[in-house]
């Protein structure tokens, strides 16, 4: 338990210490290295890196001098493990562990920078980022949610104290009504970053004006989209101020517990919110009794456990409350009786993460970030067919093109760009005609996509639509629930039809049960997940019509992706007869006489594509 | 669904233990699932036995602990193999390719997703994101992660755990 | 409560607050149609079969669920509507199992009404549902998971109305299902048998295992004597399935049809009823001086029993050891009748019609053989019963009104009330008090256990002595009511128990009652009331001066449990 002076003492002493990432150089001589351990670089052993320069540290009695600071993601996942060495801030990239030595030797003793392990963003030597900021991918971000995440230790609320951390709880308390904060909430024009993007302050201040005596705060951390992990990287790398939101949160609506209900596959987040839940309440700031009011919060982690359909907010209560994780249809809404009956709030990790900012640097602050309906920023996980696939967060508004082209460095390879895919199961795909649509909620909503909780996935010439729109059919219907029929049988049946549709035995008419089905499972399916998993196909559909259509009446994959649809036949021009493909194929469909071309038998073809990618002369054709 | 390894005896040391778990979030509001986890976690999966204790010590009947458990993909109740593959196939990944990964490890093990080989050793998921998207396609081996994986990988990586 | 206004197709109405977008249409004249719903028990919005326009609101909305309120402005039939509620139909007929022409349900299935009342056109997407097992190893109901619709009303009742929870929603999606834990059959589970599922299930995915065929084929046997009892909740609602009005006692055609259809002899239960209080009656008295085992539990509810042993073992002691009145009616039919008549035991078939489900497996009891014979051969349910009828080609409504077959006679009105929640209580006193007092009592009807609460209680002075009485009726009442008893936190020496909410009136095996009671009409309390007045009818109302009973405890029995009556006419319970 900690007074407030101790608090603001620790902030101070934190603050002067860590002077060092903030471009104050306190002491000169000193050194920190920054090391990622999201899950992205610890998957790509960045804990053996922390290991490795502690060892190093301690041999060469260089603890005085330099600090290792294990952190959350700094969003370059494609280019992790990442290091950065302070005060001079230094990115290296791809780091392995083997490159400790260097490291130390060259930089931190030596004083020089390993040149090859920095970026090198175009095709010339020239084009070297020393720094993060210089880097491309980091110019046009503006960094909210994950302001913390890559610069303090998440497993030290000492350090997020010093980035004042706390400070907006602080003032909440000592200086706010709950309706001075919800009053906030609202002008601030913060909406919820989990899909549907409902008005934060709305949902407060139903909450906070239905009596009860209980209410709870939920915390939907149950990414669950597909290829999304913006939460996850706050989570990892900003637990805090997830916290910190939520005992505002608590405080607006007048709730005195809350819950995070977390995905069991994000162990890393898990631990972090325990040790963070432990410190705060260590230092008093959950329990009873915050900052010397009769303010009492406290919050318990609760894991889901793989149903995805639990994003959903009334299912998530449900699943809180030990039963299958089925929508309940509503009203009742949460705000009046949620979780256990009680009026609950949920609110999605990176809409928390934006509330302490906002309560410090004020409303007016907030809205004019982002554009007239969306205010503030958001972030995106990008990935698929792009060449910094990573974490970025930009001002609302920013168009795709920027993201794609200036922030992720385009399309690897040489290939074309054919669609991006955003919001998930319940978004859509936005063709090369939308690239300068500007990122808002309501924009991806015209053109057939929504925000959704933040993936953005790129798709280039190899992908075939029909395909994509079958992994998302396929994904919904072995995610639904199964409570009501028309997203239990309706999305069934729609796989059922791309089924055939990619393996060439589509028929006329099945377009148009598609659209029917759809349009059923839209108006009719109990929750928002059901209602909005068709979209993936209804924007396929409206923008990709041609490749259905080839898909059916051709029996034709434009893509060269469904395997049904494809075949594999060898170019005699090009085949030197060297026989590699025939010794690869694993069902010994390929023969020929040494040095004269080879023919592939496409009855016995299985379409594993392993002749192409074993020839040297690229005779193997794919039509 | 039926149970394979029914005949597995659980050591007594361990149903103790479930006990205690069960003793622990008994009065809590929602116990079931943060019982089912905590005991997944020390058994690996949830046997019959197991479900029937918690049954029991919250007073709800066998078919809602059932109904429960196969409403979540992460509970499992039949023993995993020694070495479990998953294989990630969410939409980064899917792009990349991860379903031809997936598979080749189904076509190298002879078994399918879900399934453990008969000697227990490997045993396969499929996974909706590891989160590790910014090295996909991933697959990963107990706790191991191996990122940018091509289907030429498969064995190779496989072999190291013979 | 506060009234509201709102706007139902154009039509406004003020309404109770409290209510839902569904019942304040059907005050303005206007049926919706529904399929998961069932009133209070499962108002979850699942099928999606009832949607509603609701302005304001995003997309349909589910009418069973969605309250109203003031200002609301709804539609019900709109060209959206219309097409939302069909397409969705013909999903779920695209998942079920379409050969009606010989589904048991034909022509009283919900869907197949539905179907028919929507429009629907050809169902054109392909497969069916995946699961095609038939369960049938259970001794009462059958399971059809290719005709179950998921509308979870079975699940609703096993869990919430009866706390049996024997079935659930397993697996997700596409794959969830109803069934058992490890989608075991219903017979490895702690199903009780009580039916209450197949009363609510809207197609045939649950229904009654049909025993027609064994019947049948004993009465086509002319080696064999068949004998056949009926229960009294049977009279009260066979007549529903021939178009009579609901609560017309229809003991004389019912005895009149047995007779059409063959059996050599038609008894009364209630005979046995009769048998059953002279027993519980005279171990009540023993436990109460003795101040043993108490409260004494009433036994002859089967589904009860069953739960009783799954789920209180520490209380089946105090558990009442006298039989049901079928079983106690069953072994004097191959002792003392048998003898009387001189006929071989071995060659008499004994049938029972019974309201329940639950009785088919107290039929198979290993431990319902005392006698050396099976006590009961067969059980069938009133709704079997009709069927034989049916096909049997009698004209039910022109039957005369015909007798039991003596020598059992008419029974008393005791025994007749054995079929509502309440009955065995109130006919229990009438003799008790007798007995106890030493001298007639005027006093032969008691308000306090008629009711239609789920439990009720009462005090009464007897002889001096306090007894404190409950009666409750429905598991999930059991179940809590029990729980206090077994933590002591209430003191009654006497409890009856009845595990279909309402008793025997309204059991698994009775006519379907949903399309009723959705229509407003008060099921249970008519039945109740066709009970109620046979008993008022009967000149002997009490079971100790059923003159049959006095006659087969001095010829052949002796004292009540004691010796042979014991023998015959008391069992014991298993934890299970």
């Amino acid at each position: 338990m900690k007074s407030l002076e101790e608090l603001n003492e620790i902030r101070t002493k934190t603050a002067e210490k860590l002077g060092i990432r903030m471009g104050k150089q306190v002491d000169i001589g000193k050194k920190n290295i920054l090391i990622c351990c999201g899950t992205g670089c610890t998957s790509s052993k960045s804990p053996k890196i922390i290991e490795e320069f502690n060892k190093q540290i301690k041999e060469k009695k260089l603890e005085d001098k330099v600090e290792v600071t294990k952190t959350g993601c700094f969003g370059l996942c494609a280019r992790g493990p990442i290091v950065i060495v302070y005060p001079e801030e230094t990115f290296y990239t791809h780091v392995k562990p083997e490159d400790v030595t260097e490291i130390m030797e060259q930089d931190i003793i030596g004083g020089n920078v390993v040149e090859r392990l920095l970026v090198k963003e175009g095709e010339t030597s020239d084009q070297i980022a020393h720094k993060l900021h210089e880097l491309g991918f980091y110019k046009k971000q503006m960094r909210l949610a994950l302001r913390n995440c890559g610069r303090i230790n998440p497993e030290n609320i000492d350090e997020y104290l010093a980035f004042d951390g706390y400070e907006a709880l602080q003032k909440v308390l000592l200086e706010m009504t709950p309706e001075q904060v919800v009053e906030t909430m609202l002008a601030s024009g913060l909406r919820g970053r989990g899909g549907a993007g409902f008005p934060t302050g709305r949902k407060w201040d139903f909450a906070r004006k239905v009596t009860a005596d209980q209410k709870y705060v939920c915390c939907n951390a149950d990414e669950g989209d597909p290829g999304a992990f913006m939460d996850r990287s706050v989570l990892e790398g900003d637990p805090h101020s997830v916290l910190e939101a939520m005992a505002i949160a608590g405080y607006a609506i007048g709730a005195s517990q809350g819950y995070i209900y977390v995905r069991a596959e994000y162990p890393i987040a898990v631990e972090r919110l325990k040790i963070a839940i432990n410190q705060a309440r260590e230092y008093g700031i959950l329990g009873n009794n915050i900052f010397g009011t009769d303010f009492n919060f406290d919050i318990d982690l609760r894991l889901g456990a793989g149903a995805f359909v639990c994003g959903e907010e009334t299912a998530l209560m449900t699943s809180i409350e030990g039963k299958r994780g089925e929508p309940r249809t509503r009203p009742p809404f949460p705000a009046v009786k949620g979780l256990f009956g009680k009026p609950t709030i949920l609110n999605n990790v990176e809409t928390l993460a934006n509330v302490p900012q906002i309560i410090i640097n004020g409303a007016e602050w907030f809205k004019n970030i982002g554009t007239e309906k969306s205010s503030g920023t958001k972030v995106f996980a990008l990935g698929g067919k792009i060449k910094n696939t990573g974490l970025v967060e930009v001002p609302m508004g920013t168009t795709l093109r920027e993201i794609i082209y200036d922030i992720g460095g385009g399309i690897p390879n040489g290939k074309e760009f054919k669609a991006a895919q955003t919001g998930g199961p319940s978004g859509g795909c936005i063709p090369k005609e939308h690239l300068d649509t500007p990122i808002d909620y309501d924009s991806l909503m015209a053109i057939g996509s929504m925000m959704g909780s933040g993936g953005l996935i790129v798709m280039d010439e190899d992908n075939c639509m029909v395909d994509i729109a079958k992994f998302f059919l396929e994904f919904t219907q072995d995610e639904s629930c199964g409570k009501c029929p028309p997203c239990r049988i309706g999305t069934k049946r729609m796989y059922q039809i791309l089924e055939r549709i990619t393996e060439g035995k589509g028929k006329e008419g099945d377009i148009e049960e598609l659209e029917k089905l759809a349009q059923n499972i839209k108006r009719s399916a109990l929750c928002g997940l059901g209602q909005t998993a068709p979209n993936p196909v209804l924007s396929t559909l409206k923008y990709f019509r041609d490749e259905y259509e080839a898909h059916i009446k051709e029996k034709r994959c434009p893509a060269g992706a469904c395997k049904g649809l494809t075949k594999y036949h060898i170019n005699p021009d090009l085949c030197k007869g060297c026989g590699l493909c025939a010794r690869n194929c694993p069902v010994g469909a390929i023969t020929g006489e040494v040095k004269s071309p080879h023919t592939i038998n496409t009855d016995k073809c299985v379409k594993c594509g392993l002749c192409m990618s074993k020839c040297p002369f690229k005779a193997i054709e794919k039509k | 669904m039926s149970e394979k390894g029914t005949g597995i005896a659980i050591d007594a040391a361990k149903l103790k233990e479930i006990e205690k778990i069960i003793e622990k979030h008994k009065n809590e509001g929602g116990a079931l699932i943060p019982i089912l986890h905590e005991a997944q976690d020390l058994l690996g999966y949830l046997p019959e036995e197991v479900q029937k204790m918690i049954a029991k010590g919250l007073n709800i009947s066998l078919a809602e602990v059932y109904g429960v458990a196969t409403f979540y993909s992460r509970f499992k109740l039949n023993p995993k193999g020694k070495y479990n593959i998953q294989v990630c196939l969410g939409t980064a990944c899917y792009v990349k390719g991860s379903d031809k990964v997936l598979a080749k490890i189904e076509e190298t093990l002879g078994i399918k997703t879900g399934e453990t080989t008969p000697d227990g050793k490997f045993s396969i998921e499929s996974a909706r994101c590891v989160g590790a998207c910014g090295l996909a396609p991933v697959m990963v081996v107990n706790e191991e992660v191996y990122g940018k994986v091509t289907p030429d990988m498969v064995k190779d990586i496989l072999s190291k755990y013979e | 409560m506060g009234k509201v206004n709102i706007t139902i197709d154009g039509c406004k109405m003020e309404v109770e607050d409290n209510l839902t977008v569904l019942e304040a249409a059907k005050q303005a004249g206007i049926e919706i149609p529904t399929l998961c719903y069932l009133k209070n028990i499962n108002q979850i919005g699942a099928c999606r079969i009832c949607l509603v326009e609701v302005e304001g609101a995003r997309g349909l909305q589910a009418s069973c669920s969605y309250p109203v309120s003031e200002g609301m402005v709804v539609h019900t039939n709109t060209p959206t509507v219309r097409e939302a509620r069909k397409a969705t139909l013909e999903l779920i007929l695209s998942n079920h199992k379409k050969n009606c022409l010989s589904c048991s349900r034909n022509t009283d299935c919900e869907l197949q009404a539905l179907a028919q009342k929507m429009n629907v056109g050809d169902v054109i997407y392909e497969g069916t549902h995946e699961d095609e097992k038939i369960d049938d190893l259970s001794t009462s109901i059958v399971r059809d998971n290719s005709k179950c619709i998921l509308c979870r009303r079975c699940v609703a009742v096993c869990k919430n109305v009866q706390s049996v929870g024997a079935i659930e929603v397993i697996n997700r999606g596409f794959k969830s299902k109803v069934a058992p834990a490890y989608d075991r059959p219903l017979k490895d589970s702690n199903c009780v048998n009580c039916g209450q599922c197949v009363a609510v299930c809207p197609v045939g995915a649950l229904t009654i295992k049909y025993d027609i065929d064994r019947i049948w084929e004993a009465l086509a046997d002319n080696d064999k004597y068949v004998v056949v009892q009926t229960a009294p909740a049977v009279r009260a609602a066979l007549g529903e399935e021939f178009g009579l009005p609901i609560g017309t006692a229809v003991t004389g055609k019912m005895a009149a049809a047995l007779k059409r259809l063959g059996f050599n002899k038609v008894f009364d239960t209630d005979t046995g009823a009769d048998f059953t209080i002279m027993e519980e009656g005279t171990e009540f008295i023993t436990r109460l001086t003795e101040n043993k085992n108490l409260p004494l539990i009433t036994s002859c509810s089967p589904g009860w029993v069953k739960f009783a042993e799954h789920n209180f073992p520490e209380l089946l002691d105090n558990l009442s050891t006298a039989k049901s009145p079928m079983s106690m009616f069953g072994a004097l039919i191959k002792t003392y009748f048998a003898e009387k008549e001189g006929i071989d035991p071995s060659k008499i078939f004994s049938v029972a019609v019974m309201p329940c489900t639950a009785k088919k497996f107290e039929c198979e009891r290993p431990e319902m053989d005392a006698s050396g014979y099976r006590d009961v051969d067969a059980v069938i349910t009133t709704v079997e019963l009709a069927k034989m009828i049916k096909e049997a080609g009698i004209n039910f409504e022109m039957l005369p009104e015909e007798q039991f077959d003596d020598p059992a006679g008419e029974a008393t009105g005791a025994g007749v009330i054995f079929g509502t929640s309440g009955g065995v209580m109130e006919a229990a006193i009438r003799t008790v008090v007798e007995v106890l007092e030493g001298k007639e009592i005027p006093q032969v009807e008691y308000e306090e256990v008629r009711g239609i609460d789920g439990v009720k209680e009462a005090e009464l002075t007897v002889a001096g002595k306090n007894v404190k009485i409950a009666v409750v009726s429905g598991l999930k009442n059991a179940r809590n009511l029990m729980e206090k008893v077994r933590n002591k936190e209430v003191d009654y020496q006497f409890i009856e128990v009845m595990a279909c909410p309402g008793g025997c009136i309204m059991g698994g095996g009775q006519p379907r009652k949903v399309l009723k009671e959705r229509k407003g009409i008060d099921v249970r309390g008519l039945r109740k009331g066709a009970l109620y007045s046979e008993d008022k009818r009967l000149p002997l109302r009490k079971s100790h001066k059923n003159p049959y009973v006095q006659k087969v405890y001095k010829e052949f029995l002796g004292e009540p449990n004691k010796g042979k009556a014991h023998e015959l006419f008391h069992t014991h319970y298993t934890e299970r």
